[in-house]
């Protein structure tokens, strides 16, 4: 277990690097805090996977430092850095038993044989596998196979932080839903550091106590779930989080007022001067009010997805979505209203801060 | 639910079991009637029943080629695939290297036998073989001529040069299809190499191991036309194998009838070997 501390980490994977686009990862500088639960939330490409992998050393990053505790393992090895890595693809040793799969990496690090035994049964009765303890391994489920990964994982009782890249990709809803809720019942228990890269949102936010978000190679964001959905930092997480994501509309900006084509919204607060920047209004769906009064709006289409309906609709020329109640109706002449607390403003995609 | 049953449709076959019939079934019928048969010439046969097979089965000739020929195919064997595995393991899996290798890999296998054969002849010989000469040069009594042993080392070193490529390439075939995360979760894990070889790398080589085997297996002990070319069979007997004896019996001494009978065991000997091969190989597999 220790604290991991990303020190103005960059990489590409080309040799010779020379504009911003060619790198994988434009620059993260970023500490995992000790026994943290973190989820790496971006879309596929985003560079999380080379994230994940320079953290347990499968790479080496072109510039910057890791440190474990304070030690620098920049030029370690994984296998010298004491790190489970788990894949997003099931990894099997395929003629070993399963039992042997889960002793494996105990073994390779001269465990005594008593101590690996007892150590395979209790990850084994974790993750419910002593039925085929004994079983070949291949030939298995990709299900299980990929629980028998996920044990290998947890085996090592004493690993600096374990890293999730996609682990339940393979994995059918239910059992999905299952070994998540087992995954964050074994964190509080053994508070091992724990990063978990995914591209559904639904999972990062349920497993994690912070979800770092990833957007073309930079952290765009690091927060809770709530301060994700109620203040994203960048157009990008508005859009990524939450469905429907964030409406984010074209305005000019004058004193603590925004312009929308002919309309006029009145902000909370007064944004700072954003500098000729190319400035937006988000407001999420769950914000937007139908009514008699305010802005009027064409409706496009409803879709009704059972909790709630979304209705699509046309503001001053741009696409709005709004969260409409199940029991409501679309008036017949629509008009809406922003809800103030759920207005953010953007200037070149990342968020201002909006004055009293 | 009722099928329609048009038996029109086995007019569909007929040209396949023609072609089938002509290039395999019918002269494959020859060598059986020609195996049960006697000749004193002019055509006129006898009934000579099972005399054929009772002679091949206890003649000391047909026991030494037959010996000599699982020696060669099991000595082969023994090189090629380890060594073929090795050489595949050390190939490069990306980058310029990769084309280069596998053409260069490939060369032997494109160049015709008796080729092959011409090559290692001219190249063991004593005169002016680079092999042969150099080897004479430096003071080792090498003559595939004369002396049994150089000629055995001779055709083994030519069957080597010739089809290693073949078990390297499917060996680097199953090696390429291991997908990355298998040697990270290895690296993670704290794998030796060792242990990587024998529980990622060897089990995914597995069947194209059997299939390398296999056919090494079945193509060496029907060897001809090499050692034909190089040795022609001598010193003696010393290279003389199965096939070659064969040849000898049939077309040099045209004894047809036990000619027939010879081919006929030593078919069925191969069946039977490559069959308890790939039994075993199978369930070697199954079991894990």
């Amino acid at each position: 277990m220790a604290r991991i501390d990303l020190d103005h980490i960059r990489h590409a994977y080309l040799p010779n690097p020379t504009r911003e686009e060619d790198y994988a990862l434009r620059e993260v500088h970023h500490s995992w805090e000790d026994g943290g639960a973190y989820a790496l939330l971006g879309p596929s490409g985003c560079g999380k996977t080379t994230l994940l992998n320079i953290i347990s050393g499968l790479l080496t990053p072109s510039e910057g430092r890791i440190l474990f505790d304070g030690a620098d393992v920049t030029g370690l090895q994984p296998e010298e850095r004491n790190i489970a890595q788990v894949f997003q693809f099931p990894v099997v040793y395929d003629t070993m038993t399963v039992a042997d799969n889960l002793a494996f990496p105990l073994r390779n690090r001269g465990m005594a044989e008593a101590a690996v035994q007892a150590r395979v049964a209790e990850v084994l009765e974790m993750i419910d596998l002593t039925g085929i303890a004994h079983r070949k391994a291949r030939g298995l489920t990709a299900d299980l196979k990929q629980k028998i990964s996920l044990g290998r994982g947890l085996v090592r009782a004493d690993v600096n932080a374990i890293l999730f890249d996609e682990p339940l990709t393979v994995i059918d809803p239910h059992m999905k839903w299952q070994l998540r809720s087992q995954l964050k019942l074994l964190h509080r228990s053994f508070g091992h550091t724990m990063v978990y890269v995914t591209h559904d949102q639904t999972e990062a936010l349920t497993f994690a106590d912070k979800v770092v978000v990833m957007y073309e190679g930079e952290i765009v964001q690091i927060g809770t779930p709530q301060e994700l959905f109620e203040r994203p930092s960048h157009t990008f997480v508005g859009y990524f989080i939450g469905s429907p994501g964030m409406n984010v509309l074209p305005v000019s900006l004058d004193g603590a007022r925004a312009q929308l084509g002919s309309q006029s919204i009145v902000l909370p607060g007064a944004p700072g001067p954003t500098g000729g920047k190319r400035t937006e209004l988000g407001i999420r769906p769950e914000y937007v009010q139908f009514g008699s009064e305010g802005m009027p709006v064409s409706i496009r289409a409803v879709e009704d997805i059972g909790r709630h309906k979304i209705v699509r609709a046309m503001i001053e020329g741009h696409e709005l979505a709004v969260v409409l109640e199940e029991d409501k109706s679309v008036p017949t002449d629509p008009h809406v209203t922003f809800d103030p607390a759920g207005i953010n403003i953007y200037a070149d995609d990342w968020r201002v801060k909006l004055g009293d | 639910m009722d099928k329609t049953w048009n038996n029109k449709a086995w007019f569909m076959v007929l040209p396949m079991l023609l072609l089938v019939a002509f290039s395999a079934v019918i002269p494959l019928m020859t060598v059986v009637n020609y195996s049960v048969q006697d000749t004193f010439g002019n055509n006129q046969f006898f009934w000579a029943g099972t005399d054929w097979f009772s002679d091949v089965l206890s003649s000391s000739r047909f026991h030494d080629a037959l010996l000599r020929n699982l020696a060669f195919s099991a000595i082969i064997l023994l090189i090629e695939v380890p060594l073929g595995i090795f050489i595949a393991l050390n190939m490069p899996r990306k980058g310029l290297g990769v084309p280069f290798c596998l053409v260069f890999m490939s060369l032997p296998l494109l160049i015709p036998w008796n080729v092959v054969g011409t090559i290692w002849q001219v190249f063991g010989r004593v005169d002016i073989g680079l092999l042969g000469y150099s080897l004479n040069a430096l003071g080792f009594d090498y003559n595939y001529v004369n002396d049994p042993f150089d000629a055995w080392v001779t055709v083994i070193l030519m069957d080597v040069w010739h089809w290693t490529s073949l078990v390297v390439l499917l060996c680097y075939a199953g090696l390429v299809s291991i997908p990355d995360a298998y040697y990270q979760a290895a690296k993670i894990d704290g794998a030796s190499r060792f242990s990587v070889f024998r529980y990622i790398q060897l089990p995914k080589m597995n069947r194209v191991l059997l299939i390398a085997v296999l056919l090494r297996f079945m193509d060496s002990f029907m060897i001809y036309t090499e050692p034909f070319v190089v040795t022609g069979g001598g010193p003696g007997n010393a290279t003389t194998f199965l096939s070659i004896d064969l040849v000898k019996t049939a077309i040099g001494q045209f004894d047809v009838g036990p000619a027939a009978a010879m081919s006929l065991i030593y078919f069925l000997i191969i069946l039977l070997l490559s069959w308890v091969f790939y039994t075993v190989m199978i369930t070697n597999d199954a079991r894990g």
